[in-house]
Order: C-alpha cells, then sequence, then structure tokens
C-alpha cells in the first residue's frame, strides 16, 4: 500500500464513521453543530496521529499481555495533554464537549488502530495512517455535524439563515440515528458505484 | 394459461384483501373526521388534506422513483396514516408541519423498513411524535378555531387539553368537567380526542366487519382502569379517576386505531393481550409521573419494539389446529 492511500483510505474505502462504524458514542453526542462536530474529529485526530506514532515505536518492547493496558497508557496521556491544551486556548470549545474529550482515551477508533495497524506497522506509516483515520473521522463528523445543525437550528457553521427554531428533533438524540442511517445509505450508494 | 396460480394447500379463496381491509379501516374513521371536521372547521380540513394528500404523494414519489419498484398507495394505508397523522394533531396546525410529519410517517417510518408489512413502528405515530419533540409550541396549541356548529367551549378558547391541565394545575382543574362532555365533544384536544362516541362507532364497525380483534383495545382500556383504579382508589385527590383516563387524550383512538394496525401489533391473541397491557402501564406512567401530559403514543411506540419479542414467545395458532 502506497504513502499516499494510507491517508486516502480513511476518507472513503475505510471511513471510521461510515464504513467501519466505530467511535459511535461521540460521533452521535457531539454532532449538535458543525463547528462541534469538526472540534471532536479534531480533537479525535490529534491523540490518534501521536498515539500511533508512539506506540508504533515501542511495540516491541511490550510483551503481549499486557499490551492492551500500555496503549490505554499512552493514550490517556496524550488525552490529558490535549485536555490541557483545548482548556487553555479553547476553553468554549472545550466546555461544549465536555466529558467527550477524556472519553476518548477509550474511543473504539484510537484503540483499533494501535491494536490493527500501528503496533506491526513503521513509526512513518503509523503517523500517516492515524492521520488519514482522523482525517475521514473529522471529515464524517462535519458532514453529520452540518446536517443536523441545518435541519435542526437553520443554521451552518453558526450562520443562522432562517429565523426562528428548526426542527428540534435533529438536534436531539433521535434526530442524530436518523441522519446517521441515511448518511450511511449515501455513503453506501457512493461508494458501490465504483 | 396464465390464470392457473399453482400454490401449496390450503387452497381456500377469501374476498379479504389488503384494499378492503384498509378501506373498512377508512370508513370506520369518518364518524371521528366528520365530528372533528363539523367543530374544528376549515382549519381541520386543511389539515386533513395536508396530511393524507401528503402521505399518498410522497409514497407515489418513493415507490416510483426512489425504489423504483411497484406503486403501493393502491391499498390505501397511506390514506390511512394520513387520516390517523391530521386525527393526532392540533387544528391550528401549519400545513408545512404537517407535511413535515407526513415525510417522517411514511418516507422514515414506512418505506426506509421496506413498506406495508415491514414497518417496525406505526408511521402515524412516528410522525406525530416526531412533531411533538420537534415543534412543542405548535402541538400543544390548542386553540379552538371556529367551526361550522355551535360548541360549549368559546370560539378562539385558549386552552389545553384536560390531561395538560391535570398535568400543571392538578386534579383541581378538571373539576367542572363532567362525563358527557368527554364522550361527547366539549373537551379540548387534537382532532381524534374529541368524541369518544365517534371512536368507539368505528371500534363497533371494526369489529362487526371482523378487521379487528378486541383483545388488545380491551386489555389496553382495562389496564388502565386497573391501574388508575388502584391509584384513585388510594388517593382520589392527587390521582385521576379511571373514566377521565379511558375518555380523555388519545387512549381511545390510539388503543381502537392505532395499536392494532396488523403491521405493528402481535400476531396471537395471547401475544396482543400482553401487549396491551405494556401500552395501557406505559400510557399511565407517563400520565401520572412523567413529563408530558399524555403518553398513549410513547407507549405504543415502545411496545412496537418489543412486537417480534412477544412474537417469539406467543406463537399464533397454526390454521387447522
Amino acid at each position: 500500500m502506497g504513502k499516499f492511500q494510507l491517508i486516502t483510505k480513511g476518507l472513503i474505502k475505510e471511513n471510521p464513521t461510515f464504513v467501519l462504524l466505530l467511535g459511535m458514542c461521540p460521533t452521535l453526542a457531539t454532532t449538535t453543530s458543525a463547528i462541534n462536530g469538526m472540534s471532536m474529529g479534531l480533537a479525535t485526530m490529534f491523540v490518534l496521529i501521536l498515539s500511533n506514532i508512539v506506540i508504533s515505536a515501542i511495540a516491541a518492547y511490550i510483551p503481549d499481555k499486557v499490551r492492551i493496558p500500555s496503549y490505554i497508557v499512552v493514550i490517556a496521556t496524550f488525552v490529558t495533554l490535549l485536555q490541557f491544551i483545548m482548556q487553555a486556548y479553547v476553553p468554549d470549545i472545550y466546555e461544549t464537549l465536555g466529558l467527550f474529550i477524556p472519553l476518548i482515551v477509550v474511543n473504539c477508533i484510537v484503540l483499533g488502530r494501535a491494536e490493527a495497524f500501528a503496533n506491526k506497522n513503521s513509526v512513518v506509516d503509523s503517523a500517516l495512517d492515524g492521520l488519514g483515520i482522523g482525517l475521514g473521522f473529522t471529515m464524517s463528523l462535519t458532514i453529520l455535524g452540518l446536517v443536523r445543525e441545518i435541519l435542526g437550528s437553520g443554521s451552518a457553521f453558526g450562520f443562522k439563515f432562517i429565523e426562528g427554531d428548526g426542527i428540534l428533533a435533529f438536534v436531539l438524540a433521535p434526530g442524530a440515528f436518523m441522519v446517521l442511517g441515511y448518511l450511511i445509505v449515501v455513503f453506501r450508494k457512493i461508494t458501490s458505484k465504483k | 394459461m396464465d390464470k392457473l396460480i399453482v400454490s401449496p394447500s390450503p387452497h381456500l379463496h377469501t374476498k379479504t384483501s389488503t384494499k378492503s381491509l384498509m378501506r373498512d379501516v377508512v370508513i370506520a374513521l369518518l364518524p371521528a373526521v366528520v365530528v372533528s371536521v363539523l367543530f374544528y372547521g376549515w382549519n381541520e380540513l386543511l389539515v386533513l388534506g395536508v396530511s393524507v394528500a401528503s402521505c399518498v404523494l410522497l409514497e407515489f414519489l418513493i415507490t416510483k422513483y426512489l425504489l423504483k419498484g411497484a406503486c403501493t398507495i393502491g391499498d390505501w394505508s397511506a390514506v390511512i396514516t394520513g387520516i390517523l397523522l391530521a386525527l393526532n394533531l392540533p387544528a391550528t396546525t401549519p400545513w408545512w408541519v404537517v407535511f413535515i410529519g407526513a415525510v417522517v410517517a411514511i418516507g422514515v417510518a414506512k418505506m426506509t423498513f421496506g413498506g406495508l408489512g415491514q414497518n417496525l413502528f406505526n408511521p402515524a405515530i412516528a410522525g406525530r411524535v416526531f412533531l411533538l419533540i420537534s415543534f412543542p409550541t405548535y402541538m400543544t396549541d390548542w386553540t379552538k378555531p371556529a367551526g361550522f356548529v355551535g360548541n360549549a367551549l368559546a370560539d378562539g378558547y385558549s386552552g389545553a387539553t384536560p390531561l395538560g391541565l391535570v398535568k400543571e394545575g392538578g386534579i383541581d382543574a378538571v373539576a367542572g368537567l363532567d362525563y358527557s362532555d368527554m364522550l361527547f365533544y366539549n373537551i379540548g384536544g387534537s382532532a381524534g380526542e374529541l368524541s369518544a362516541i365517534a371512536l368507539l362507532a368505528g371500534f363497533a364497525y371494526l369489529l362487526a366487519r371482523k378487521v379487528i380483534r378486541p383483545y388488545i383495545t380491551c386489555s389496553i382500556i382495562a389496564t388502565v382502569a386497573v391501574f388508575s383504579g388502584i391509584f384513585w382508589a388510594i388517593d382520589p385527590a392527587t390521582y385521576t379517576d379511571p373514566v377521565f383516563n379511558i375518555l380523555t387524550g388519545g387512549l381511545l383512538l390510539g388503543s381502537i386505531f392505532m395499536a392494532t394496525d396488523y403491521v405493528t401489533s402481535p400476531m396471537s391473541n395471547w401475544g396482543g393481550v400482553v401487549y396491551g397491557i405494556g401500552i395501557g402501564v406505559i400510557t399511565m406512567l407517563i400520565r401520572y409521573f412523567g413529563a408530558y401530559p399524555e403518553g398513549v403514543s410513547f407507549a405504543i411506540l415502545i411496545m412496537n419494539s418489543v412486537v417480534p419479542l412477544i412474537n417469539k414467545v406467543f406463537h399464533a395458532k397454526k390454521y387447522g389446529r
């Protein structure tokens, strides 16, 4: 697999949200608006790239039996870093995402890439893999958030284009499931043509 | 030779078809429709018209252009969904809100699952609940528009439903209401909750034509009666009495026309009884202790989702045994 493909596969072929259906908890909970979805995606990408690099570098020294706890320690370190950085520079977004930032520790995408890719590939490849999957996750969450924001609040990226409220259900949990379901349908339709 | 149908036995023939059953349901709904139009006037006609027209149109467009399959609007089921959705809404609902409800009912709850016979949830209730959580202001505006005939309530009377009054002001708020008011037409509410008599007339017609069996409906009503009876007997100053609970809100409309939907209710009689008890208990829990004044639609949706499990436990009787 070429280096370029490592990045692009996360966007369509192995899209973590629409194809692998991983990381559903932050996907459904944080995508109430496009900005929130994008922030969550970028935050996850940050952790994903760094943890992939470190885990691929130290994978040879970790005993097989304790590899999952070790990965979690590495991931938790970067999540804590991320928490402090976000608290310092983007406190508003940190407030909105709340609990879901520390929850990146147990995000199955991050752990999944560590287990499935980083521990048997080179550092550079793992970094690119983290970048690709992270970009795919960010893209999906932004689209999901954008659709929910347009339907639910009548705005896009915070710019209101309709007075008053939208269809409230799309901001609430049921709307998240419905939009996710239909986006998967659209995604399958597009990818099946190729 | 084309007319020769080869199929396994039993070779029984019946004139009953999906179409004839559905047409019977439409006929059974007519008394409630007539009453609601008489008392809510042009507004109600508009809601009914938009609802039925958009349901049928959406089903036509989806089957023809999106699924590119056989067009199924001839079986009348979209008409029923349209009427039921309209009877579940306040007469003052704006037309575009009704249209969104129809999109959710037909597009999301019915056609996404594969059309009539495949849908897990009752389309009309799914549409109503979606509107209730999306547009709470429109969906709880019980302003009474001027109707074609007089009504004991003043014209333009802006009031809550009896259940809404109880939720806000306690049981004293409905002390002035008579049972006969509820039985006929004198209470505020959505079109389908207006007249218990009209709904019961439809029920009698459905039973006489053997379109539905009485198990589900009776089990829901009995459960509500027993549940509220126990609470009322313990503390009549706080809890509303059984007759009030049966005659108000969407209980009759829901238990006669929506819980008994063939597709989304259990197949066996005993399964139907269990399903009805579930709906009755959830309805009363929401009415007494929940945040919403009325819970029939939520109760039916919740029980719809466990119907496959009920069907596993209670097998329908095999033909000939």
